[in-house]
């Protein structure tokens, strides 16, 4: 007895040892630093010269308008790229999952392809692509469609599309492949029995298919928001923000805040617990979400 | 009439998955074909392989510090997945495998690191790197993607197709815990070691902000820095350019490709916990 209950101790404590690294590193890395930058938007100035600001930081944030449009163009940019990438991939990954299709290896790897290529990388492809010299429109011009190059880049618009475009295409085939494997893990005898009770293909995507996906679905909304509200790499790689400030998404104006021109360590500490709250919230009406239809 | 409605089903479909096929790769194809043209050719909108693949190496080599940034990024990715898998592997093993009330509940909490963005951490981790000398070093770059909840739960949710009961058997044997780990658990979770290394890699490969944050010094600069930077001026050599962006691109891909089957596998385990 006495043996049992200390072999029982021994796994227990050696439980608690391999999980270590990982925590401490967890807290070190992320809580540690979120509570010191909650304490930093109550100050002002750079590393050294912080001094005690109060909410000053945060009455900035309400008046300032280009925050303002940044979170705008943020909002705007999740609201259209998340729910295209996951109806996109979700289409694709049923499309796929067929087994009479032929060719399927090749679909998939065309399409995941993009997911391989980082972010700054796809952003400097679509920009030559789209530069007012670029590919596109030497291709519109000698087909006669365009008199002159258009700059693409250069208009608010067209600008915001490009950036919305350029996430797509990155990102579709990586959100295809979580979908293909939650998939593939649905037992084929269901919709076997669903084609003997009559259902048509289009009943079965949303009675079978989409209920058996809901775990996997809120997991690639809840991913893909958090990753799309903090973009920054794609807007500083294909316009800098610009032009004006029409693309510039929160968090490159943070970092803009707190490294360019006068830095602002502060300030910009402010702006991303605005970003957290965001987030959060997102989060945690998506958890919600996904609980109780289960 | 059954026949033909099928047939124009099946012609939809591979008609929806070609134009989509052909959006993804067409802007690889032409970097590509880019890589080996010359500027002005590219510019003119030239879809065909040109002999210019040398002379756009030769321009990146003499501007750029290409081995150096090449160099660096491997180091970073690789010391970062090495790094990550063992922690995490490690970790997720023991949440599952020796899981009780309390561990259960320190990883809910942890799953709290999924809504921080890294913009709300990134500058106080930057005034410690300032203070500590970890700007612009190996370690800097890999302390804050080492331990994450996206890997730990990976193998976490893995770990539940690991039978219980050999872990029990192999105790009664007299084997160490560690002996059980390393001798049953890591051979049978090959493919999820394989998902966690190309999510890993991947994402420590392509990083670019925290790059940019803390590499300061050009000679600790990665690939994405270099392609960047190669915007930056005022004239662009798209030949150059893209070939840059196809010598950073290839790596990744390759690791992709190698572990493909393993990384869905190893995906579809953790979806379906």
């Amino acid at each position: 007895m006495i043996m049992k209950i200390s072999m029982k101790k021994r796994q227990n404590l050696t439980g608690w040892a391999v999980l270590t690294p990982a925590v401490i590193l967890i807290v070190v890395m992320n809580f540690v630093p979120l509570f010191r930058a909650f304490l930093m938007s109550f100050q002002t100035g750079r590393t050294g010269k912080m001094t005690f600001a109060g909410i000053t930081n945060y009455t900035r944030v309400l008046q300032d308008s280009r925050a303002a449009d940044a979170l705008k163009i943020t909002v705007e940019y999740v609201v259209v790229t998340v729910p295209v990438i996951i109806a996109l991939a979700l289409i694709m990954a049923v499309l796929l999952n067929d087994p009479r299709l032929k060719l399927k290896g090749i679909y998939r790897t065309c399409i995941f392809v993009p997911a391989a290529v980082s972010m700054v990388a796809s952003a400097v492809i679509f920009r030559s692509l789209f530069a007012a010299d670029g590919f596109v429109n030497s291709i519109l011009v000698g087909l006669g469609i365009l008199q002159n190059g258009y700059n693409f880049l250069g208009h608010p618009t067209s600008a915001r599309i490009i950036l919305m475009i350029v996430r797509v295409w990155k990102m579709l085939g990586y959100q295809m492949i979580f979908f293909l494997a939650g998939l593939q893990s649905i037992d084929s005898g269901i919709y076997e029995a669903a084609k003997i009770d009559g259902a048509t293909s289009l009943q079965q995507f949303f009675k079978i298919t989409v209920p058996m996906l809901k775990p996997t679905m809120v997991f690639a909304f809840v991913m893909s928001i958090n990753a799309a509200i903090q973009v920054y790499d794609e807007s500083v790689n294909l316009t800098n923000g610009g032009p004006g400030n029409a693309t510039m998404p929160i968090a490159h104006y943070i970092y803009n805040t707190a490294f360019a021109g006068v830095p602002n360590f502060g300030y910009a500490c402010a702006l991303s617990m605005i970003i957290l709250v965001v987030v959060g919230t997102i989060t945690l009406i998506q958890m919600k979400v996904g609980d109780r239809r289960e | 009439m059954n026949k033909t409605k099928y047939w124009i089903g099946r012609g939809i479909k591979n008609i929806i998955l070609i134009i989509c096929s052909l959006f993804c790769v067409f802007p690889l194809v032409w970097v590509l074909i880019a890589s080996t043209n010359a500027s002005v050719d590219i510019v003119r909108g030239v879809l065909v392989p040109g002999k210019h693949l040398l002379e756009n190496l030769k321009s990146i080599v003499e501007h750029y510090d290409l081995l150096g940034a090449s160099w660096n990024t491997i180091k970073y990715s690789a010391v970062t997945t090495i790094a990550s898998i063992i922690v995490c592997s490690v970790a997720g093993y023991g949440f599952e495998v020796y899981h009780d009330k309390w561990k259960d509940r320190l990883f809910g909490a942890l799953m709290i690191t999924m809504m921080i963005p890294f913009v709300s951490t990134m500058l106080p981790i930057y005034q410690t790197y300032a203070k500590l000398g970890l700007l612009n070093t190996t370690l800097g770059f890999i302390l804050p993607s080492v331990s994450t909840v996206f890997t730990i739960m990976l193998f976490r949710q893995n770990s539940r197709s690991f039978p219980k009961d050999i872990i029990e058997a192999a105790r009664i044997d007299g084997e160490t815990e560690l002996g059980i780990f390393f001798k049953m658990y890591v051979p049978t979770m090959k493919a999820t070691y394989a998902a966690a290394a190309t999510i890993t890699f991947m994402n420590a490969w392509n990083n670019y902000m925290w790059a940019r944050l803390i590499m300061s010094d050009n000679r600790a600069q990665t690939l994405p820095m270099l392609i960047s930077n190669m915007t930056t001026g005022h004239y662009i050599d798209y030949g150059m350019l893209m070939l840059a962006v196809l010598i950073s691109t290839l790596p990744t891909l390759i690791v992709f490709f190698a572990l493909q089957r393993s990384f869905v596998e190893g995906m579809t385990g953790a979806v379906k916990g």
